[in-house]
């Protein structure tokens, strides 16, 4: 009776992010998402890509649509990144940093959400500390609003990690071939939780995450991806390495001894880097500690694409924003059509779906 | 009132009785079963046929919001709901606000509840003045006002020299202990089973063994103290184990699990559903079948509901903001009846572990229906489906992830000290 019963404020993520067939129209989290949708993703990425380089940057596709950046902790990159984002998909974009205003004056999760609503916004783009917030909001607000996921505690940050797969494609190719490492603070990034999900569903050759047992559970093999203690096991004829933020805080847990023992061991520098493949990539997350996790020398080298991974930035969330509204948009029309439920509707739901664009 | 109770299947375990039997009642106790005494001439006959007549159930650990934030729930509602579940008697928990740490305080309970005359309630103590875990209460004037047990909930208590004096005052009385076993450091910030699933959800883990660390320090202070003590709420394999080996061992300790962790298991959070936010966490599936064996063996000769009511807003909330806890009164039977059901225990020993276990762990005076005892009867039909809606529950709690859903088995009558303190309309 009651063992496989979910009834509640949620229902299953990773059904909640797509429509009846299979479309995005939230972006919630890598899990659950087919090879199909991820490169469609990175397909549409690519055809925005060299906007910056244009002279006039923009493309219809979000006129007329209003844009919410709902921050609940503090970003630059990412919030700026999808603000260039909306602005050149032609929406209207309204930045909110809420860890400021309203939740410091006892204003609920809720009451803020209801609030937005009613100005009619169109797609929320949310950060927020606690993991699984964006998953709450989605099942609460208005069908037709759209939810991006800009990083929910330590669960997930899909357009990172969309953006960081978009850049292993691009300069290294097929995924099938390459060994990738992610180093660092595992056990906090929700950055590195994406990555080996989106990893795995391309199809990468090997995942693995490097760094000491403090920062490295056990329990994270379930992702799908092997553990290394020692850079230079884990760097071992890698492919790509991908750089984790180390937040100075970890300290403080008894995480870790010192700043110095950390980039003793786990710190990428020229020389840990020749353990992995002549040609390896370097990437990072940003915003990186010079010293910390990684060395000046390698930061700003020649196998390092560190600002590549900030302009590809911009095109991975122009992608998920315009598929998410016109994943909303076909479910509205669907929706429409049923409750219709005449023939001819059919035909209607497509021209619904072609004024829309 | 003289009342009989006729036609009913009577299941007593405390004299394992199970079969159909009356009872006859008079000035609030049990006047004789089967034959009534001669000229004994009841002023309201039930006719039980189809149900089944049990000692009134027994709960350790319920919490009953009062004093506290009632819009969470009150005296009045939730002794009504706990009526309606089955139970007549409630040993509440002493983490209200303010706390048990004070006889004014359970005098202040024991006058509502004798106003109210619903579910009788017999409150836990505070073990330390405030929970603070640093300075005893007066254990001696909460025991002398109606205490029946002394409890630290899950508050930490850090000094294990503090934590050995509170065992060695409690025991000067004779004063039985309950613990909610967990290394409060070990917790940290979790919410979840640490374990594969939370590490992908991104939720703060709590590892199993922060419940066999805690249990384990205290059980080597119930050794060299000798104090009586029951845990409550257990969630691991582990714990089970550990507390098996004391038994054997001849230590005097007894335990419970509550009904949410012999149901669900952790998978129920993958979604961050957050009615299934409890403390402590639902746990895999290995745990959840090691605490229905201890329930099978007796070695947890308790179920406990461990109702926590809350508003709707409580539970709106991303999962780890969410404020943990299930209502569980009014379904806590149903869901006995599904380990029924599935050939876990026999309708008897659910009895037991809702009666008897929690009487004898607690050391209470109801809990059976001996001639004599005080007559504290439940009224079921283990049969009837209903609907758990707002308006079929009468808790103040609306986090039961139960809710809209279909159970089956509902309390019919309630009887308390002789009378019918509850009649399903």
């Amino acid at each position: 009776m009651t063992s496989t019963t979910n009834t509640g404020p949620v229902s299953d993520p990773r059904h909640v992010q797509l429509t009846e067939d299979g479309k995005l129209r939230h972006f919630l989290t890598i899990g659950g998402l087919t090879k199909e949708v991820l490169e469609e993703i990175l397909d549409t990425a690519d055809s925005f890509v060299n906007m910056g380089e244009q002279s006039v940057k923009k493309v219809p596709l979000l006129r007329g649509k209003t844009v919410v950046n709902l921050f609940f902790e503090n970003s630059t990159r990412t919030r700026s990144t999808f603000e260039l984002a909306a602005q050149r998909l032609s929406a209207d974009v309204l930045n909110l940093d809420i860890s400021k205003s309203a939740t410091a004056k006892g204003e609920t999760l809720m009451d803020t959400l209801q609030n937005l609503e009613a100005m009619g916004s169109d797609m929320f783009v949310i950060r927020h500390a606690d993991s699984g917030a964006q998953h709450f909001i989605a099942s609460q607000v208005a069908p037709n609003v759209a939810i991006i996921n800009a990083g929910d505690g330590r669960h997930a940050h899909p357009t990172q990690a969309m953006l960081d797969m978009y850049t292993i494609r691009k300069h290294k190719g097929d995924f099938s071939k390459l060994k990738v490492a992610i180093v660092g603070d595992i056990l906090h990034s929700r950055v590195a939780r994406s990555q080996v999900q989106a990893l795995n569903i391309l199809g990468a050759e090997e995942v693995r995450l490097i760094g000491p047992k403090t920062l490295l559970p056990e329990t994270l093999k379930g992702l799908g991806a092997k553990l290394y203690t020692r850079m230079e096991d884990g760097l071992k004829d890698v492919d790509v390495v991908i750089m984790l933020r180390l937040q100075k805080e970890r300290m403080d847990g008894a995480l870790l001894p010192s700043e110095g023992e950390f980039y003793r061991l786990y710190g990428l520098t020229t020389e840990k880097l020749n353990y992995a493949r002549p040609d390896a990539i370097v990437m990072h997350p940003g915003p990186i500690n010079r010293g910390v996790e990684i060395e000046s020398a390698v930061a700003d080298g020649p196998q390092s694409l560190i600002l590549n991974q900030v302009s590809y930035g911009i095109a991975i969330r122009m992608a998920v924003m315009s598929m998410a509204v016109s994943g909303q948009t076909q479910q509205k029309a669907q929706l429409n059509q049923e409750q219709a439920q005449e023939p001819q509707d059919n035909q209607n739901a497509q021209t619904n779906e072609e004024t829309s664009r | 009132m003289k009342l009989t109770i006729c036609g009913g299947r009577l299941i007593d375990p405390a004299q394992q009785i199970d079969e159909q039997i009356d009872i006859h009642i008079a000035d609030g106790r049990v006047l004789a079963l089967g034959q009534a005494p001669a000229g004994f001439n009841p002023e309201r006959t039930i006719h039980a046929e189809g149900l089944v007549v049990t000692p009134g159930f027994i709960d350790i650990g319920a919490h009953l919001r009062e004093p506290g934030p009632s819009y969470k729930g009150n005296l009045r509602s939730e002794t009504k709901a706990a009526l309606a579940g089955g139970y007549t008697t409630i040993c509440c928990r002493p983490d209200t606000s303010p706390c048990i740490d004070s006889s004014a305080v359970v005098q202040q309970i024991q006058d509502k509840v004798e106003l109210l005359s619903q579910a009788k309630v017999m409150p836990i103590g505070a073990l330390t003045q405030g929970l603070k875990g640093t300075h005893l209460s007066n254990m001696a004037g909460l025991q002398h006002t109606g205490c029946v047990a002394v409890s630290n909930m899950r508050q930490p208590i850090e000094s294990s020299l503090v934590l050995r004096r509170c065992l060695e005052y409690a025991s000067t009385f004779d004063l039985q202990v309950v613990f909610y076993p967990e290394d409060h450091w070990l917790k940290a910030d979790g919410c979840a089973n640490e374990g594969a699933l939370a590490s992908r959800l991104g939720l703060g883990g709590i590892p199993a063994s922060a419940e066999a660390i805690g249990l384990s320090r205290v059980l080597h202070l119930i050794e060299t103290t000798g104090v009586k003590a029951h845990f409550g709420m257990l969630s691991t394999a582990r714990a089970v184990e550990m507390v098996s080996n004391a038994q054997k061992r001849g230590l005097p300790v007894t335990a419970d699990v509550d009904i949410a962790h012999l149901i669900y298991t952790e998978a129920e959070i993958d979604g961050y559903n957050s009615q299934f936010y409890v403390e402590p966490p639902l746990r895999s599936a290995t745990d959840r079948d090691a605490l229905r064996q201890g329930v099978k063996d007796g070695v947890l000769s308790v179920i406990s509901s461990a109702h926590l009511p809350h508003e709707e807003a409580a539970k709106m909330a991303p999962f780890a903001a969410a404020e943990p806890g299930m209502a569980t009164l009014e379904t806590t039977l149903s869901q006995g009846l599904v380990l029924v059901e599935e050939g876990l225990l026999t309708l008897p020993q659910l009895i037991e572990r809702l009666t008897d276990g929690p009487a004898k762990a607690l050391g209470l005076s109801v809990g059976g229906l001996s001639v004599g005892q005080p007559a504290d009867l439940c009224l079921f039909d283990a049969g009837i489906e209903w609907q758990v809606t707002h308006d079929s529950l009468f808790t103040a709690g609306e986090n039961t992830p139960l809710m809209g859903q279909s159970v089956k088995g509902q309390v019919q009558f309630a009887i308390v000290d002789g009378e019918v303190a509850f009649e399903r309309a």
